[in-house]
């Protein structure tokens, strides 16, 4: 049979570039991979990062503390509160402040409500890249309802600038709290159907299972943390590991996963929002009745009414504002668990208005280096869906 | 595994290393480390290695610029973190402006690779045997190193926003 084919010494083997970006829909973000691939498979890939660099770094060594917050919820903004919330205990630490129980349970209610609004995008795009638009829309719904509640609390939904230095800004009202009780009733039904709509579906588990995994040892040697680290099996969680804003007061789990693929990647993140839930009840049964903040005029904008009637509050108010406080020298490390993995702000202070230097270890930065070893060999599909589950989000990768 | 003693930690390293571990402090939250750029290399692999300190985990990497130090005006900031015993380190490197090399860390740890990126293209610390050593957040064709503080951020030709105009 073979000798009626003609001989075929040589063959050109040619492998094709592909732009996947900078601006394609399944990247969520502005990033680009140029990807080669043979046939369906991807051979190598390489990123490039950098198109919304805003130098929050360089911005911030020229501007006094409070205005720094700002900048930092423009990183994660899946996750905003959480980012600020870690600027904000950064800068208490290095002026060695403690902060009332209220205000740190309410801080606690607020981060693990963004971490919900986080985990809920990550794996309701992730069904989306597989095809399932229905659960999206269902539980975009319930983002929104978490966003009210930011509205409640600080006024803003997106970039929230929520807290304060030394506390929060103001106390939960009534109508916050109401919220956030029917948050707690209702959003454990969505997330159920959410979660039996995909968790099990056959195409989901086809597209997902064993696809985009890593190691532990590979992730750990990546800098992984976070969700994805989890996913890999290791239980390295900053609330449990070093607790920060009264996290031992609480009783949760750390779901891990075992294969550190996309579909562990979903089971963990989907796990962890029934943990946050959890902790959320926790905060809001046990609410201490002390201040939301805590009483250090010299580093806490006053309420605006006092400032209009009291002498030492105009005080206080014109040289925060003006950025006149005395800060200490010295340096610190502070570090929250964001909603894609450890958060970490590196503080050094000279006394004068402003940070001397400041760097923000920004977790996907970290871990999205890995993503050409974990694709390396996949076909584009499952590339996409492994991005997706990564959880990257532009504005922190780029800082 | 049990707690690690930050002065314990530092005794050991002072011992193991008595020429290049210039010194050591606590006066902020984690023990401070400063030495010599050339050991950086045998220095972490060291803590990597030591059973009871397992350092292997690489947390951050950054640069920060002191103009006014004269000869060591650039830095290396290391944070590392040992899971086994939860306990960070932070190692300090100064490098002079004129001659900014230190070796890389990316044979022992992958995620130092866009780490190290990172501050060269900030500081222009080069990393001898960097396996891609190119500017990552900013343009290729910029020639400054954008985080050193002879770049101002505002136009220094300014005078309303002087120190002298806000007491100091």
């Amino acid at each position: 049979m073979s000798s009626h084919l003609p001989l075929v010494n040589h063959v050109e083997k040619e492998t094709t570039t592909l732009n996947l970006g900078p601006t394609h829909p399944a990247t969520h973000g502005i990033f680009q991979n140029i990807l080669e691939i043979d046939g369906e498979r991807i051979v190598s890939a390489e990123q490039t990062v950098g198109y919304i660099h805003r130098a929050f770094e360089k911005l911030a060594e020229r501007r006094p503390f409070y205005q720094i917050t700002p900048l930092t919820d423009r990183m994660n903004y899946c996750s905003s509160p959480i980012n600020n919330m870690g600027w904000h205990m950064t800068v208490e630490k290095l002026l060695g402040i403690t902060i009332p129980k209220r205000a740190q349970y309410m801080r606690v209610i607020i981060m693990e409500l963004a971490r919900i609004s986080d985990h809920l995008i990550l794996n309701s795009i992730l069904a989306v890249d597989t095809g399932a638009m229905t659960g999206f829309l269902y539980v975009m719904q319930e983002r929104e309802k978490i966003y009210d509640i930011y509205e409640e609390i600080c006024g803003a939904r997106l970039t929230t600038n929520i807290g304060r230095i030394g506390g929060m800004e103001r106390d939960f009202n009534d109508n916050a709290i109401k919220k956030i009780r029917q948050f707690l009733k209702e959003f454990p039904k969505v997330w159920a159907e959410f979660e039996k709509l995909v968790s099990r579906n056959r195409i989901f588990m086809d597209r997902t299972v064993g696809v985009g995994g890593i190691s532990a040892e590979r992730a750990l040697s990546y800098g992984f943390t976070g969700v994805n680290l989890r996913a890999a099996g290791v239980d390295y969680d900053v609330r449990v590991m070093e607790p920060y804003s009264s996290y031992e007061d609480f009783q949760f789990d750390i779901p891990v996963g075992q294969h550190g693929d996309v579909y562990d990647r979903y089971c963990v993140a989907g796990q962890e929002v029934w943990e946050s839930l959890k902790i959320i009840t926790q905060a809001m049964d046990n609410l201490p009745n002390d201040s939301f903040h805590a009483d250090t005029p010299e580093y806490y904008l006053p309420p605006k009414i006092e400032v209009y009637k009291n002498m030492e509050a105009l005080i206080y108010h014109f040289k925060i504002v003006m950025g006149e406080i005395e800060m200490p020298v010295g340096e610190v490390y502070h570090k929250v668990e964001g909603g894609n993995g450890e958060l970490g702000f590196y503080l050094v202070s000279d006394g004068g208005r402003t940070p001397y230097r400041l760097h923000f270890r920004r977790p996907c930065f970290i871990y999205y280096q890995a993503f050409p070893e974990i694709i390396y060999g996949a076909t584009l599909s499952d590339a996409i869906v492994t991005m997706s589950s990564m959880n990257v989000i532009a504005g922190e990768l780029d800082a | 595994m049990g707690k690690i003693d930050n002065s314990t930690l530092a005794g050991k390293l002072e011992g193991k290393f008595p020429l290049t571990v210039l010194r050591t402090d606590e006066l902020s939250d984690m023990l401070n480390v400063y030495s010599d750029r050339r050991s950086n290399v045998e220095i972490v692999k060291y803590l990597w290695d030591e059973p009871s300190f397992q350092f292997q985990f690489l947390t951050d990497i950054c640069g920060v610029h002191y103009p006014d130090r004269k000869g060591e005006e650039l830095e290396v900031v290391y944070h590392l973190h040992s899971f086994v015993n939860n306990h960070r380190i932070r190692l300090k490197f100064a490098l002079p402006i004129e001659d900014p090399t230190i070796k890389s860390l990316t044979e022992l740890y992958a995620g130092a690779n866009w780490m190290e990126r990172e501050t060269f293209d900030f500081y222009g610390i080069i990393f001898e045997g960097h396996p891609n050593l190119k500017r990552i957040l900013n343009v290729d064709e910029m020639e400054a190193f954008p985080m050193r503080k002879e770049h101002p951020l505002e136009d220094p030709n300014r005078i309303d926003k002087q120190d002298k105009f806000f007491g100091r």
